[in-house]
């Protein structure tokens, strides 16, 4: 028998500004009012994505080296960037984004 | 209320809790079900019907459906239309009795991905439980969950409904599922389908209530449905949106496809139109009358005095309608006793108006069913 309770725990990899992420695979995102509804297939997590903004980063993390670039690059403030740290971290901790391993040399 | 919550009040694009009761037939005849289940209506939807629905949910990004009954697993296109779901990629939940988990369909469905299960029980003794859902019904339970386990599916939800007679076995429910590598799920006992005339006599006491709210506090793993979200006016609120979803974030599709605003509603009050209707559910969901006036903010009423309403709402909008109280009386099972209050004074005014069921598709008394006196219980 296998149950998630004999399932080896392994921590998600907690959020690093500095790598590169990308929107898990089988995480699919709903746009809605407030910006987007996402859903992780995997674990049958939801959570919700409270600004456009938001959406946009998420959906173009994985064009950029770091997360840290991708900020610049979705034109989003510097001042604003301590509350969209603390969204990736959240996302990062439900497994909704993950690092994108393409990064890393061989 | 959050921001958040503020908007979803508002309306989202698709539902994010989807319940569709595939069929009004089964086998058994639980004193609180709440859509008085028992016999097959004739009008039920067709497979092809069925799959038209999957084609549009999926269309409108519905991540997965609650799938109820009835007894969804007797319909004898249950597995064709899960796959069907499945490679659309609508997930399904699906809550059953048990009765047709046999170990061949327990290893069926353990192969399967997207697939949830969620099983009843309502106690954790025979005592406890067959009263509520029926003889030998415990011992049928425990042999399905049996089978799961045996079959490796990896984690299966094991779902109460909270009862004055089982609430105080919480933590013999808790051992139970983790005997299982269960999921333990909780839920709100609602004056809803057989269990408007059964509710009165069978709802937690108020004692009970708040050692629920503080138990559950401590288990925030424990999942309630957002169940319980009218024990938030206790102080801090517990895990989940904590606001009445109906029509907002929450509808259902009945057997023969008529949309309602919440599983608990049956009622023509709350009938929004019928998946039949030209547009489909998707119409229904972004346009209809009805769920375009839930959405509207909600008068406080009664409950305008009182400094929880922003933690409560109010509560169930269901709970009340089938008590008899206005949609802007206070919950029946207000925390601070105003819903209690609000029933005697209706008590004392003549008695109150409790609607019935729009469908009962209850089997009738001497074919293979026993009324359960509720003086037993």
């Amino acid at each position: 028998m296998s149950t998630a309770t004999d399932a080896p725990v392994t921590a998600p990899p907690a959020f690093d500004v500095e790598r590169r992420w990308r929107l898990h695979p089988r995480v699919a995102l709903r746009p809605e009012p407030f910006g987007a509804l996402a859903y992780h297939y995997g674990n049958r997590r939801l959570t919700f994505l409270r600004s456009p903004d938001l959406v946009a980063l998420v959906e173009h993390l994985a064009d950029q080296p770091s997360a840290r670039a991708a900020f610049d690059a979705a034109g989003i403030e510097a001042r604003r960037w301590p509350s969209f740290e603390k969204a990736l971290t959240s996302l990062a901790a439900g497994e909704f984004i993950v690092p994108d391993r393409s990064e890393e040399p061989s | 209320m959050t921001a958040l919550t503020d908007q979803l009040a508002q309306g989202l694009n698709s539902p994010i809790c989807l319940t569709w009761e595939w069929t009004y037939a089964c086998d058994l005849q639980c004193v609180h079900c709440l859509s008085s289940s028992g016999r097959r209506d004739p009008r039920e939807l067709s497979t092809d019907e069925m799959k038209a629905i999957v084609d549009q949910l999926a269309e409108m990004q519905v991540f997965y459906v609650n799938i109820g009954g009835g007894e969804p697993m007797l319909r004898p296109d249950f597995f064709e239309i899960v796959e069907y779901c499945v490679e659309r990629g609508v997930g399904v939940k699906f809550s059953t009795n048990g009765g047709r988990i046999t170990a061949e369909n327990a290893r069926r469905l353990a192969a399967m991905d997207y697939v949830d299960i969620q099983i009843s029980l309502d106690g954790v003794d025979e005592e406890t439980n067959d009263v509520i859902r029926g003889e030998g019904t415990h011992a049928r339970v425990r042999q399905a969950m049996d089978h799961l386990r045996d079959a490796g599916y990896p984690q299966f939800k094991l779902s109460v409904v909270m009862t004055r007679q089982n609430i105080d076995q919480v933590d013999a429910y808790e051992a139970l599922a983790q005997e299982y590598g269960a999921e333990l799920r909780l839920t709100r006992f609602r004056p809803s389908g057989r269990g408007i005339d059964t509710w009165h006599e069978l709802h937690p006491t108020s004692e009970q209530q708040v050692h629920l709210y503080h138990w559950l506090l401590e288990r925030p793993h424990v999942l309630t449905g957002d169940s319980f979200f009218h024990l938030s006016a206790l102080g801090e609120p517990l895990p989940g949106l904590n606001l009445c979803g109906a029509g907002r974030v929450v509808c259902l599709i009945d057997p023969v496809g008529d949309v309602y605003a919440c599983p608990f509603v049956l009622h023509d009050e709350f009938q929004a139109g019928s998946v039949r209707d030209e547009g489909g559910f998707a119409a229904i969901w972004r346009s209809s009358e009805l769920f375009a006036s839930l959405r509207e903010p909600s008068s406080p009423g009664a409950c305008a005095s009182c400094g929880s309403f922003d933690a409560c709402g109010g509560g169930c909008m269901a709970a009340k309608f089938f008590t008899g109280l206005p949609f802007d009386a206070p919950d029946p099972e207000c925390v601070f006793g105003h819903g209690e209050t609000a029933l005697e004074a209706l008590e004392a005014g003549g008695g109150a108006v409790r609607p019935s069921v729009n469908a009962d598709h209850s089997k009738p008394i001497g074919v293979g069913r026993k009324r359960i006196p509720v003086t037993a219980l």
